[in-house]
């Protein structure tokens, strides 16, 4: 289920190596689900009664030192009147830390569970050439964004974490399982049927929270080479988030600049000229400085 | 019937559904299921469980019981249960039960390290009798050993002793009621020549005072708590104290609470001895007529394996035992046995290896022995919770010698294993009888000293049968020649066929298990491999062993896992049988099941075994080594075939045929019996011979008894539908059989002499020499004690071991309500298991938090023998003082008899289960 | 203009279908919500939870307290299970509350919304323990009490009463539940030996009644404290409301009484 499989002038190692973000980006989001797995059900330990990673996504603590938190969830906790204790702040700091430095999205494409059923769907569609039904705007996930937020303070519970699809097929794969699986069948038979990259693209609420985050602070980019691109738009073909590759705002900053990519690494692979590529922030100015300044002497 | 089962499985889902819409039942629909239970058969048994005796009546339908209840007319419990009785229908349902017998394997052949397979009956028994003819053929009568039961029904019991004793010529049979009972049995033998209690539950209503001497009757005995609290609560002067070495829910509602330290009871009866004669209440026209000062040894040992103990005992155990070769006398002993502190006193017994003998003294010398007991001595070595002052303690010690010296106050003392499972059992028993004695509450309503069981059929079987090591039926012994005589008479055995030598006792067994001097061993209806103290010795000696052991049981125990061959029993209502309670009721059921698969009676198995072993097998020469007794060549029983024969006993006819299902037998009970009412007899119905064999052998045990003041109504008598047990001795009178309620009272009991009002007939006919307190006299001076009991003085004596700087803190053990034993049947009923899943360490919770250790916190629980892991409690049921633990033994997850030190009472050869040393430490 | 016209008319359309459809889904996501909050009161929550309320708002759901209890009590709540999703709780017939001194599953929680505030287990209030009198084998009569011996607080939070039972010559043994102490581990409906547990944990607030603020009883020693006749303190001067001048329109008992008979 990749988006690259169909290279058939590749031999065998360039293909693996054309695979390599999809293979890191599955090992990391099961190697999460397996340490918070392996330290609820096996009892997976640093040391005598330290767990390695305890609880789940929307909080954890690691190793028994190092304490983790949603932001979101932390937020919409604050907004719905509860006075957040010390640890579960320190822990939505130190994660929003990385993240405004990783890029906000990272979340969706190395860590959201949700994210490995989206694309299983997305490949499906693409395999049997699925036609969307129905078109809203992207956009839309800010509103629900801004009506989480809204709703939390009005109804005195964290509005999404009540309803995340993320929340209970994540809990109920460390926790147990009950219905939760039913919300993943739905947003599966939503993005296959009904809307391409339904869910992630246009409706989840976290995905546009991480949007914003780390919009202007992120490091960790992909650059986008204007001298060898030939246009051929085959990396705005393998996006979730096509609007993302503005060829116009390419060319004025260098790499990719909105929030809404979630440095997937789709692109840098199939694009021919391999004008798209994973690169730090302030390497990809230098970079495109030299580069420009080649071309300009020559 | 009308109704099918469809209709039936209708039915009771419409009243399920309908109870939970709390819609109201139709009238229609409860008549259906009053018509399903309509098919039910009732039929009267008693309770599995303790010594208290219930009744109950249990329905069953389609060979199955469907449910049972309390027996509205059972004079013991009126209708009610504790909720083990409640639980009586499902102990038979357990998921593991067994079914088939089970040998040690390999390759299709017995093999001692082998796995367990599955075998026939005829596979199990041959080899089982196979090994036993190799044992017995090696290592003579007395190599062979059967662990027995309290929990036998009367007929078995009788059946195993007769099998051992006079087929076998063996006294190696023990019942767990070494245990259990046996300084009881000691003590009431030595103070009034005759065994078991004088009085009866309905003493509770009759009495003003109730003591508690080490019984939890609360959990224990929950059913007659149940009577001393509804005395407690509706009669004003009644008084109950609780004394025991830790708060438990007896305390809930006793007056007086009195926490002593381990082995303090010593102390604290002597102390009210002497409070009675100081005070001068001494009822003296009582103790003149009735009763005779005695006393006996001090140095009477612990009761440790005799010889070469240091060849299996290990350099820590030594230790202990060391104690009892070169005992140095402490301070309190100083005082208490008027000896200087540091002295060594070697436990020989200064009468030789009689820790039982005993002597008259003086009153005067009584009461000089007592003189050190006062109450400064008595806080000092008595008062068990350091957190209590000893001003309060005093004042407790002297409102309970109040009590029993107040003439117009009535009197019941009540003990079970605080008593009896001590180093000092025999003594501390008889100091009992000592106190009442004095003050003259013995025998009369409302006054004793009353023994409470912990068996069904303690008192029953074990006692009354005499399964014992040294008994034979009706309190006789096998060292005294009268009694073989009188029965090899009853038997029909030839002259001197009978054993004189006593059989190895409970705790010998193992010890001979282990030192290879019994290589061939049977457990019936019990657990020795948990319910024995230092178990790793003997769980070492029964696999590391050349010895063949068979265990019969219901269910897999730990002793079924050490065995070589298992055999699977029937239980209680699948069988017929009696049971004979603490207050000498004799109680009677019928089969009320089949068993289940290849289960049977553990009567038919001790039958099938004697028809696999003949005559001239046994009745031949035999040695029994260490044998000295008149009459008798030394270490050799004589060959008695020629005498048999001459009996009419042919050398090769079966012991099955010579002692049970003999022509007489089978002639005069006959099966199928009208007593039988429709309920069926898997063993008659399995042997096949058309012979009765419960009724045969009650019939004939009865004659033991008979005119000796045991006696029993007959047979069929108990199961008449009026009947709901009767007490012993029960004799004829205008045609009834009449029971007696209070021994010894002329009142009440047709065995007291006319005009004596009171009667200690037990020890009518004897005498005893007169001597001080130190030693007997040269046997000049005798005096008679026919109709007289004994008052002793016992000395306080130290525990053999105690917390020292490494093992610092007391362990006792015990049961709890919920489960019974070593739990081989509660612990099957999912309820019961669900209640109390596990055993837990009752700890004070300073005693936790100075090592560090919480509640629930799991620890390591290790003395200078085994170590267990247990989870701490500090709250809950006990509330143990500073200092000391309290451990339930009912889990076999929590093996804690690993820990317990394996000394004896030297007189009852009963284990001390309630006190040794340990520590405790993280796991 | 034409073009200006239509594109304006769009983008009204837009907007209206857009706030209709945020609106709609707005009450759909407020209704589910207080579907799932309503769906509390069955839930007993781990030692020290705030109030259902407070604690619905302050839980993340991530399941820590979960993971640190060492006898696997606690679990988070599936969806469509009846408790709000994802919430931790515990049902004590299959496993009770052990009541660890050391209270690992407060400790782990992140939120606070296991309140820190507990600082020893036995203060906890997880529920309150009820017993269905009629089915209660000790309140038959039968020594069962197994609820008030494995009671961790026994003697505090179950106590045994003991009455005469009339019928025979055996009192009654029979188990009350003191909510002071209670705190609602549910050992007692784990151990209950009848078919169904004939005691069991429920919220307070589904059980407990009140007795009228304006009452106290009579026989506690709260009380006696008034009996103190001293005044309490120099009582300030009343001065009488000055009476209005005209007579209100409406007075109590006015309506009554113009009635007709």
């Amino acid at each position: 289920m990749s988006d690259h499989a169909d290279h058939p002038t590749l031999g065998l190692g360039a293909r693996l190596w054309s695979w390599r973000y999809f293979v890191l980006r599955r090992l990391s989001q099961f190697g999460i689900l397996l340490l918070f797995f392996g330290s609820a059900h096996w009892g997976w330990q640093v040391a005598k009664d330290v767990p390695l990673l305890t609880g789940n996504l929307s909080a954890s603590e690691f190793a028994g030192l190092l304490p983790m938190a949603d932001p979101f969830a932390a937020l919409q906790i604050f907004l719905a009147g509860h006075v957040l204790q010390q640890e579960v702040i320190v822990g939505a700091l130190i994660v929003l830390g990385f993240y405004l430095l990783v890029g906000g999205r990272v979340y969706c494409a190395w860590v959201c569970p949700v994210n490995l059923v989206t694309d299983l769907a997305n490949w499906l569609r693409n395999r049997f050439g699925i036609q969307a039904q129905i078109y809203f705007s992207r956009n839309t996930r800010y509103f629900v964004l801004a009506a989480s937020l809204v709703l939390s303070m009005l109804m005195g519970v964290a509005a999404f974490e009540w309803v995340s699809p993320i929340g209970m097929a994540h809990r109920e794969i460390i926790f147990g399982f009950g219905l939760g699986f039913q919300a993943l069948a739905a947003i599966f038979l939503f993005d296959l049927l009904i809307l391409k990259h339904g869910w992630c693209g246009h409706l989840c609420p976290l995905g546009a929270f991480w949007s914003v985050v780390g919009r202007r602070t992120a490091q960790v980019r992909v650059r986008f080479d204007k001298t060898s691109c030939t246009h051929c738009g085959d990396c705005a073909k393998v996006c979730p988030e096509p609007q993302v590759l503005n060829l116009k705002r390419l060319e004025e900053v260098g790499y990719v600049y909105s929030g809404e990519c979630s440095n997937c690494g789709r692109c840098t692979p199939v694009c021919p000229e391999g004008s798209l590529r994973f690169d730090l922030r302030p390497m990809i100015h230098r970079h495109n400085a030299k580069a420009h300044g080649k071309q300009d002497v020559s | 019937m009308g109704l099918t089962r469809r209709d039936f499985l209708k039915t009771s889902i419409a009243a399920s559904t309908a109870a939970t819409v709390g819609m109201p039942l139709s009238k229609s629909a409860e008549a259906a299921v009053k018509q399903a239970e309509a098919g039910w058969q009732w039929d009267k048994a008693v309770c599995r469980f303790c010594g208290t005796g219930c009744g109950i009546m249990v329905a069953t339908q389609g060979g199955k019981i469907v449910a049972t209840k309390g027996d509205p007319d059972a004079p013991v419990n009126r209708g009610l249960n504790c909720v083990k009785g409640y639980f009586n229908g499902k102990i038979m349902y357990g998921a593991d039960r067994l079914t088939q017998p089970l040998l040690r394997m390999t390759d299709g052949k017995f093999d001692k390290k082998g796995k367990f397979v599955p075998v026939s009956w005829g596979q199990a028994l041959d080899i089982m009798v196979e090994k036993f003819m190799a044992a017995y053929k090696e290592k003579g009568p007395h190599g062979i050993g059967l662990f027995g039961s309290g929990q036998w029904t009367v007929p078995e019991g009788y059946v195993a002793a007769k099998l051992w004793k006079a087929g076998f010529r063996s006294n190696s049979i023990d019942p767990n009621a070494r245990h259990c009972m046996a300084s009881a049995v000691a003590a009431f033998m030595q103070t009034f020549g005759i065994d078991e209690p004088a009085g009866n539950y309905d003493d509770i209503e009759h009495t003003d005072t109730a003591v508690l001497w080490g019984a939890n009757m609360a959990e224990m005995h929950p059913i007659l708590w149940s009577r001393i609290t509804n005395r407690r609560l509706t009669h004003k002067n009644m008084v109950v104290v609780n004394l025991s070495t830790y708060a438990n829910m007896s305390s809930d509602i006793a007056d007086i609470e009195i926490v002593f330290a381990p082995s303090g009871d010593l102390a604290i009866q002597n102390y009210i001895a002497r409070e009675i004669i100081k005070r001068g209440a001494v009822n003296k026209a009582f103790v003149d007529k009735h009763a005779v000062f005695a006393t006996g040894p001090y140095d009477i040992g612990y009761g440790f394996r005799p010889a070469k103990a240091d060849q299996f005992a290990s350099a820590k155990e030594m230790e202990v035992v060391k104690n009892e070769q070169e005992h140095v006398i402490d301070k309190w002993e100083a005082i208490a046995q008027r000896k200087k502190e540091g002295e060594v006193v070697k436990q020989t017994n200064i009468l030789g290896p009689k820790p039982a003998a005993d002597w008259a003294i003086s009153f005067e010398d009584f009461a000089r022995a007592l003189e050190p007991y006062d109450a400064d001595f008595t806080t000092a070595v008595a008062k068990g919770d350091p957190d209590e002052s000893d001003a309060s303690f005093k004042a407790k010690l002297q409102k309970l010698a109040d009590l029993y010296i107040d003439p117009k106050r009535k009197v019941v003392s009540y003990w079970t294993m605080g008593f009896n499972q001590h180093q000092r059992g025999t003594w501390v028993n008889e100091q009992c009888y000592m106190n009442h004695l004095l003050v003259g509450k013995q025998s009369m309503p409302g006054n004793g000293a009353f023994s409470l069981t912990g068996q069904p059929s303690a008192c029953g079987t074990a006692r009354e049968v005499g399964t014992f090591a040294h008994r034979l039926p009706a309190d006789m012994v096998v060292n005294v020649k009268k009694h073989r005589d009188l029965s090899e008479k009853i038997w029909k055995l030839p002259e001197n066929t009978l054993n004189p030598q006593l059989g190895s006792h409970y705790v010998k067994i193992m010890r001979d298990l282990e030192d290879g001097s019994i290589k061939w061993a049977m457990v019936q209806v019990n657990n020795p491999w948990q319910n024995t103290a230092n178990l790793n010795h003997w769980i070492k000696g029964a696999r590391e062993m050349d010895n063949f052991i068979v265990c019969c049981d219901a269910y897999p125990t730990v002793s079924a896992k050490v065995a070589d061959l298992v055999l699977p029993a029937a239980m209680i209502y699948e069988k017929w049988g009696f049971y004979g309670n603490a207050e000498r009721r004799t109680q009677c059921w019928r089969q009320q099941v089949p068993p289940p698969g290849q289960a049977k009676g553990d009567m038919w198995i001790l039958l099938e075994m004697a028809k696999r072993i003949k005559i001239k097998d046994v009745w031949g020469e035999q040695k029994i080594p260490g044998l000295k007794a008149e009459g008798f060549e030394d270490g050799k029983l004589p060959s008695v075939l020629d005498a048999g024969k001459a009996m009419g006993y042919n050398p090769e006819m079966s012991l099955y045929e010579a002692l049970f299902a003999t022509k007489e037998n089978k002639q005069a009970f006959k099966w199928p019996d009208a007593v039988a009412k429709g309920h069926g007899n898997h063993i008659a119905e399995t042997l096949k011979d058309g012979w009765f064999p419960e009724k045969a052998m009650f019939e004939e045990y009865r004659k033991f008894g008979t005119g000796k003041a045991h006696d029993l109504a007959p047979f069929d008598h108990y199961y008449e539908d009026h009947v709901r047990g009767l007490k012993w001795p029960v004799v004829q009178k205008d045609g009834k059989w009449v029971e007696t309620g209070w021994r010894f009272n002329e009142q009440y009991d047709p065995y007291c002499k006319k005009g004596s009002g009171i009667d200690f007939y037990g020890n009518n006919g004897k005498a005893m020499v007169m001597g001080d307190l130190d030693k007997p006299g040269d046997g000049s001076k005798k005096v008679d004690i026919s109709g007289r009991a004994k008052i002793y003085f016992r000395p306080y004596a130290s525990p053999v071991e105690q917390p020292d700087k490494e093992f610092n803190l007391w362990l006792c053990t015990g049961r709890v309500l919920e489960h019974w034993h070593s739990g081989s049947m509660t612990r099957r009923v999912p309820e019961l298991h669900r209640a109390v899943p596990a055993a837990v360490c009752w700890m004070h919770p300073k005693d936790a938090e100075s090592r560090g250790l919480k509640r629930n916190d799991l620890i390591w629980v290790e003395s200078r023998r085994g170590k267990v892991k247990v989870r701490v409690e500090t709250g809950g049921r006990n509330k143990v003082p500073r200092g000391l633990l309290y451990v339930p033994w009912f889990d076999e997850g929590v093996l804690i008899n690993k820990v317990t030190l394996d000394s004896t009472c030297p007189i009852s050869k009963e284990t001390d289960f309630k006190k040794c040393s340990v520590k405790v430490y993280k796991a | 203009m034409a073009e200006v016209k239509t594109s304006r008319r769009d983008f009204l359309v837009k907007l209206a279908q857009g706030t209709s459809l945020a609106a709609t889904g707005g009450f759909l996501w407020a209704h589910l919500l207080r579907q799932e909050a309503r769906a509390q009161p069955y839930a007993l929550r781990p030692p020290g939870a705030l109030p259902e309320v407070d604690f619905n708002a302050a839980c993340i759901k991530c399941g820590q307290c979960v993971t640190a209890c060492p006898y696997d009590t606690l679990n988070l709540a599936p969806a469509g299970g009846g408790i709000p999703i994802g919430t931790p709780h515990f049902t004590p017939r299959k496993v009770p509350c052990y009541l660890c001194p050391d209270i690992p599953c407060m400790k782990a929680c992140p939120t606070g919304a296991l309140s820190p505030e507990l600082k020893d287990i036995n203060e906890s209030r997880m529920g309150l323990a009820v017993i269905d009198v009629e089915n209660c084998l000790s309140w038959k009569g039968l020594r069962c009490e197994i609820c008030h011996r494995e009671c961790p607080l026994k003697g505090k939070a179950i106590t045994l009463e003991t009455h005469p039972r009339q019928l025979s010559k055996h009192a009654m043994f029979v188990p009350l539940v003191h909510s002071d102490a209670c705190t609602g581990c549910g050992i007692c409906e784990r151990a209950c030996p009848t078919q169904e547990a004939a005691i069991r944990i429920l919220p307070h607030n589904l059980v407990q009644g009140k007795i009228g603020e304006h009452y106290r009883l009579g026989w506690t020693f709260e009380t006696e404290i008034t009996q103190d006749f001293k005044p309490a303190a120099p009582a300030a001067p009343v001065t009488p409301a000055e009476a209005p001048k005209e007579a209100p329109k409406e007075a109590p008992g006015v309506d009554y009484l113009n009635r007709g008979l």
